[in-house]
């Protein structure tokens, strides 16, 4: 099985550990893993703020990137919805015009490539039970109590729900109710920094929700970067930590 | 449209935030509220079947738009009631400056509607001297304030119960500590006086059965009822999305939107008015009006993409569940339907640089659609929106060129790698004064820490 890690631009530049905790985690679990180096963004944060045309340049070379590999994981749920929810209708309609030019034409051509790319690639903790079938990692998290923030785009474009919080009690930590735990963290990307007292304010009830934990940890880069950005702002010491990382940790080797 | 100001948005919701904190405490515990019943009501029923019901519905009318109107044009008038057409606000205000000038009328009730409010009726009855009172108690309660709706279903849910104990010692004389039900009842024997001296009743209308004629209204507390059969006179002004195929779909209709609206199985009363009092009743008024308004509704129906935001129901449940709605309310929106629905409609229905920056008022979360009864795709309608912006130029200059040396960098893995790395180290406070993205994230939030050494870097050198 050949599957490529999708670091992702929050991934590869703030994440760089959860990210190599991935590999080490997808290793220990016998994947050969390949970092493509041409990789650079998926094109979300274009697509979202409505500059089509610039998230389509971004999704063909995606698209290139990574096309022959079994699988695409990725430790980000709104990058994995990207491709998987969005690629096939960004590259397969025409420039704002008619959608597309049929099957055998360009860009329906292209939509199957991205439709055949989306169905290959999965958010970390969805390929590691949906995939590979992990149930339990090992013991590593025993006596820990987290909360698990998730992120809206894992939640609601991919489906991912049980799996993230399966995995974190299977390393035997425990996850602790939390309130706001399905509620966006207003991060939401140029959002953040568009209407930051809005995007502040959402922040603020995560943060007044949060039970008292270890760590919080979540499979979005994007929503701890805010997260803890705020509570630190606030002046608390609330550790945030990636997925990854912690799942790394479960292991317990 | 100048009453509208949706480009004060960041401004407002700022000063909101900043000033009014117990706003986000109403309107937070208030939405949390209807949210949960919601959802303890969708578990009640198939609710994924019912909401492909409505969607399915929907659709279907305003595929079907022109002859079900037709029908229901020619329905209402056979059972007695004027229909007009109006096909701006200006043209439904007509309506009634002609009945308060044939009828003399010095005093009108109105019942909860938010079609007037975007019409501004009631600023209008005034300019014509018509006295009108607003008889839904949330509305009661915002008409003595002087302030519009903050949201669809619950108008005062950005007041404490506080404001409204202060706000009723001062006009009612009510004592200062008086419980919700004193308050409701001294506003309930103010609001009698009314409902008897007034000469035109106004209301709107949720849904109109094409083949019957029929006008469906949902409420609660029984004002809509009185206004719409004690005074002589009944206007409703009704979207012409409104129209539904049979008398049967509003019963399926009106149980949905109560539950999707406040979690209840169906709202405390409903009323059918299919026309004025006839002979031998004693009850209902003598001249029902039915004014089918477009006001930017056919603009709206002829985009190929957000036309689908006409299947609304006007329940509220996206605003209910929206945590940016949440932050502020709906005034912070600055036009009359706040919250995710307000925002893919506003570009229609206002135009697209009058409605900016609505469609970025999201962080794309997704919890509206999760919810919405007719299966609005409010994320994907946003997008949309905010393609037709860049596509107008309407972005600012900055972003635009900043995504597209984005993406022309993104297509150069090299050149990607080498900027990312400068960037990087650019401590954050000093890009913050350059770059409007960085600043805006640090007025909020600490700087964030990047990894010290990419993740490039860690691959190249090898993972242990």
């Amino acid at each position: 099985m050949r599957v490529a890690l999708f670091a992702t631009c929050l991934g590869e530049h703030f994440f760089a550990d959860a990210c190599a905790d991935a590999v080490r985690l997808l290793r220990h679990l016998g994947v050969r893993v390949d970092f493509p180096s041409a990789q650079t963004c998926c094109g979300q944060p274009a697509y979202n703020a409505g500059h089509a045309r610039e998230a389509r340049r971004m999704a063909e070379h995606t698209l290139g990137v990574f096309e022959g590999f079994d699988y695409v994981v990725l430790p980000s749920g709104s990058c994995a919805g990207m491709i998987r929810c969005f690629y096939p209708e960004i590259l397969g309609r025409g420039d704002g015009g008619p959608p597309g030019d049929g099957p055998t034409g360009r860009t329906g051509r292209t939509r199957q490539r991205a439709e055949a790319l989306a169905e290959r690639t999965y958010e970390l903790a969805h390929f590691l039970v949906t995939v590979l079938g992990v149930e339990s990692l090992g013991g590593g998290l025993a006596r820990r109590r987290v909360a698990y923030h998730h992120g809206c785009h894992a939640l609601r474009e991919l489906g991912v729900e049980d799996e993230p919080l399966a995995l974190l009690r299977g390393c035997g930590a425990t996850v602790l109710p939390w309130e706001a735990d399905r509620e966006c963290c207003g991060f939401g990307g140029l959002f953040s920094a568009k209407l930051p007292e809005v995007s502040a304010g959402m922040a603020d009830r995560k943060l007044d929700t949060l039970p008292e934990v270890d760590f919080a940890t979540s499979a979005d880069g994007g929503c701890l970067l805010q997260l803890s950005g705020r509570a630190r702002r606030r002046g608390s010491g609330m550790r945030f930590r990636h997925l990854a990382s912690v799942l790394w940790e479960g292991v317990g080797r | 449209m100048s009453d509208y100001r949706p480009g004060a948005y960041r401004e407002s919701s700022a000063e909101t935030l900043r000033d009014r904190r117990h706003v986000r405490e109403s309107v937070g515990s208030a939405t949390r509220n209807f949210d949960a019943r919601r959802l303890q009501a969708y578990a009640g029923i198939e609710a994924e079947r019912w909401r492909d019901w409505i969607r399915d519905v929907k659709t279907h009318v305003l595929t079907n738009l022109d002859r079900y109107l037709e029908q229901a044009e020619e329905r209402l008038t056979a059972n007695g009631v004027r229909v007009h057409w109006a096909h701006t606000a200006g043209e439904a205000l007509a309506v009634l400056s002609e009945v308060v000038a044939r009828r003399a009328v010095r005093s009108a009730v109105k019942g909860k509607s938010m079609l007037t409010e975007e019409l501004h009726v009631n600023r209008h009855l005034d300019g014509l001297g018509v006295h009108v009172r607003e008889t839904d108690l949330g509305e009661y309660i915002i008409q003595l304030l002087g302030e519009p709706p903050s949201h669809i279903v619950g108008p005062a849910i950005h007041k404490s119960l506080e404001d409204c104990r202060r706000l009723f010692h001062e006009v009612l004389g009510t004592p200062l500590d008086g419980s919700p039900d004193a308050l409701a009842a001294a506003a309930r024997d103010a609001l009698r006086h009314e409902f008897l001296a007034a000469e035109l009743g106004i209301s709107g209308g949720n849904f109109l059965a094409a083949d019957t004629g029929t006008v469906a209204l949902i409420e609660n507390e029984g004002n809509i009822r009185l206004s719409t059969s004690l005074p002589p006179v009944h206007v409703a002004f009704v979207g012409i999305e409104k129209v539904v195929p049979r008398l049967e779909d509003v019963a399926g209709f009106l149980q949905i939107t109560a539950r999707a609206a406040t979690g209840q199985p169906i709202g405390n009363y409903v009323s059918l008015i299919q026309g004025p009092r006839r002979d031998p009743e004693v009850d209902g008024p003598e001249e029902v009006h039915v004014v089918l308004v477009d006001n930017g509704r056919t603009d709206l129906l002829a985009d190929d993409v957000a036309w689908e935001a006409l299947r609304c129901v006007r329940c509220g449940a996206c605003l209910n569940t929206c945590p940016v709605y949440r932050q502020t309310g709906g005034h912070a929106y600055g036009w009359t339907y706040g919250g995710p629905i307000g925002a893919i409609i506003a570009p229609a229905m206002l135009g697209l640089e009058e409605a900016m920056p609505l469609p970025y008022a999201s962080s794309l979360c997704g919890a509206c659609s999760d919810v919405c009864p007719a299966r609005i795709p409010i994320p994907d309608l946003l997008v949309h929106w905010r393609e037709k912006a860049v596509e107008a130029g309407l972005a600012p200059l900055a972003e635009s060129a900043a995504l597209e040396a984005y993406a022309a960098a993104a297509e150069r893995p090299r050149l990607f790698g080498a900027a990312a790395s400068v960037l990087r180290r650019t401590p954050w406070r000093l890009g913050g004064r350059a770059l409007p993205v960085l600043g805006g994230w640090m007025q909020e939030r600490a700087e964030p820490e990047p990894s010290p050494r990419s993740f490039r870097t860690l691959w190249k050198d090898g993972i242990e």
